[in-house]
């Protein structure tokens, strides 16, 4: 049997297009594209550009070899457009997540932000556009490059990313604005999010901070040992490579290379663990608080939770195991990203059955 | 709402809305230029060495380092102040639950917060001073009073569904 949320108090804090379920479907949709489009580039695109980039650097080896100084700089060109296109991709997914983590914290906030309803629906929009258009821009920088642009480094979609990401920041600085005017008069705008005590909510709340402070733990290892190592190890690395192409030996040149892009693989999932454990667990803590409007039976509730959680747990887990595994833990991460997808987009199916139960209630009235 | 919780709140929009400004102004005036200079000044390491010009090589790789010093940095700043600012909002919201008294609660809500203004900040002033020891104590100490506050409110959550 499905178990909603459905009390009238309840019911009044998910209205028909409010604000708050903008910020709900808007959150979770970027969240999931998001971390769709991660899933991706990593497949597709993340192994592919470092073998590309490691390519270029043993073609500029040879390069400063056979002392031309004009393709070395050349090859730096396209090493250029490489990196260029391995960045925006990184950028345009984490700008995506983000936007939508914090389009669920300000569903979250919504009772505590002092405007009229139709004021707050139409930044709920706003904010939904800004986060889409944002990562978009982000995207298209490689492509877009700075065609038409009257800027000497700015390209058009620099502009558009730059456009949105500063009506996210206004946005925000409203709703600032907003909590300011409720704590001068201390009255709610609508209710607050249903305060249920499932095993769904407990474990979501519980597993994201365990999560978070775990990344924390790791992030502060990972900067207080390795952090300054590998930034002196990328400049010895360098210094020996060019040496060793200088003295025209293109073996030990090209196994500097193999050593820069481990180093540079080590440095990219040292990373990507620790942030992507901070995110779900944040993830997992928000998708606490939407859980009375997933309308699912408390068995599939609890299973979306534990594909969720499992998935948070195997990602970084096996992209850290990327170093000693190789390929075989990198396959095994993308499967808990996907895992974690899938666990959102059951709760977001969760939550559109609700809308619609709702929905449909309030139009036979 | 307790005073811990507007702490929070408050302090994690500041942190979010300071690190969008920051990003913002930093996408702006600042990544476009960083990253030619990184490009550049590599494709100058190797270019020297094609033409023998090994003190010229190593200056341009020193160039290298210390911008690519500086945008990692920059980058790592701007995307933590607005993490820890949503984490912040997100207890914010949770911290009612979290079973101690309000003077323990606001003392937690204060060691994460401080920690959170304090880390990003400390990693940006290092662009300023290279390898300075201080900003990198500081910098170490932040991410400890988050992780101090973090516990205890992981703490604070179990010993009230201990008590339930």
């Amino acid at each position: 049997m499905a178990s909603v949320a459905n009390s009238s108090p309840v019911l009044s804090t998910f209205a028909p297009m409010s604000a708050r379920r903008l910020y709900i479907f808007g959150g979770i949709t970027l969240i999931a594209a998001g971390m769709l489009f991660g899933d991706i580039f990593a497949v597709f695109i993340l192994h592919q550009n470092a073998g590309q980039q490691g390519a270029a650097l043993i073609e500029a080896s040879r390069a400063v070899a056979a002392r031309d100084a004009t393709a070395a700089t050349a090859i730096f060109g396209r090493l250029g457009s490489l990196l260029e296109d391995r960045g925006t991709k990184v950028d345009a997914h984490v700008h995506m997540l983000d936007a939508g983590y914090l389009a669920l914290l300000l569903a979250l906030v919504q009772p505590y932000i002092a405007f009229s309803q139709a004021a707050k629906k139409a930044m709920a929009g706003l904010f939904v556009v800004g986060g889409v258009l944002l990562p978009l821009g982000i995207f298209l920088i490689h492509y877009v490059g700075l065609a038409y642009s009257p800027f000497a480094v700015i390209g058009w979609a620099s502009v558009l990313a730059d456009s949105a990401g500063a009506l996210l920041i206004i946005i925000l600085l409203v709703q600032a604005w907003g909590f300011w005017r409720y704590l001068q008069n201390p009255e709610l705008t609508e209710p607050k999010m249903p305060a249920e005590d499932s095993m769904p909510r407990r474990a979501l709340l519980t597993g994201g901070t365990l999560l978070v402070l775990l990344g924390f733990l790791h992030g502060s290892y990972y900067a207080g040992t390795m952090l300054y190592q590998h930034e002196q190890m990328e400049t010895t690395i360098l210094q020996r490579m060019i040496g060793f192409a200088s003295e025209g030996n293109l073996v030990a040149a090209s196994g500097e290379t193999t050593n820069f892009g481990n180093l540079a693989g080590a440095r990219a999932v040292n990373i990507a663990a620790h942030s992507h454990i901070i995110e779900f667990g944040l993830l997992a803590m928000l998708l606490s608080f939407v859980q009375p409007y997933v309308f699912l039976s408390e068995k599939w509730k609890r299973r979306w939770v534990k594909v969720l959680l499992g998935g948070s747990v195997i990602l970084p887990v096996f992209v850290l195991l990327e170093l000693k595994l190789g390929l075989l833990a990198g396959g095994i991460a993308d499967f808990g990203g996907l895992m974690v997808i899938l666990g959102l987009i059951g709760m977001l199916v969760g939550i559109v059955r609700y809308s619609g139960h709702l929905d449909a209630a309030e139009s036979a009235r | 709402m307790t005073g811990s919780r507007k702490l929070l709140v408050l302090g994690g929009m500041a942190l979010a809305a300071i690190g969008m400004l920051y990003g913002l102004y930093y996408a702006v005036f600042v990544e476009h230029q960083a990253l030619d200079q990184m490009g550049g000044s590599l494709a100058r390491a190797f270019a020297s060495a094609a033409e023998q010009d090994s003190s010229e090589s190593q200056t341009a790789i020193e160039a290298y380092a210390s911008t690519k010093y500086d945008y990692v940095r920059q980058v790592d700043a701007h995307s933590h102040w607005i993490g820890l600012g949503m984490l912040m909002i997100l207890l914010g919201a949770l911290f009612g639950r979290v079973n101690f008294s309000e003077a323990i609660r606001q003392a937690i809500a204060i060691s994460l917060l401080a920690g959170s203004a304090v880390f990003p900040l400390a990693v940006i002033l290092q662009t300023y001073h290279h390898g300075s020891l201080m900003f990198k104590v500081v910098a170490a100490v932040g991410p400890g009073l988050v992780i101090v506050g973090l516990t205890a409110t992981a703490w604070g959550f179990a010993r009230q569904r201990t008590m339930a």
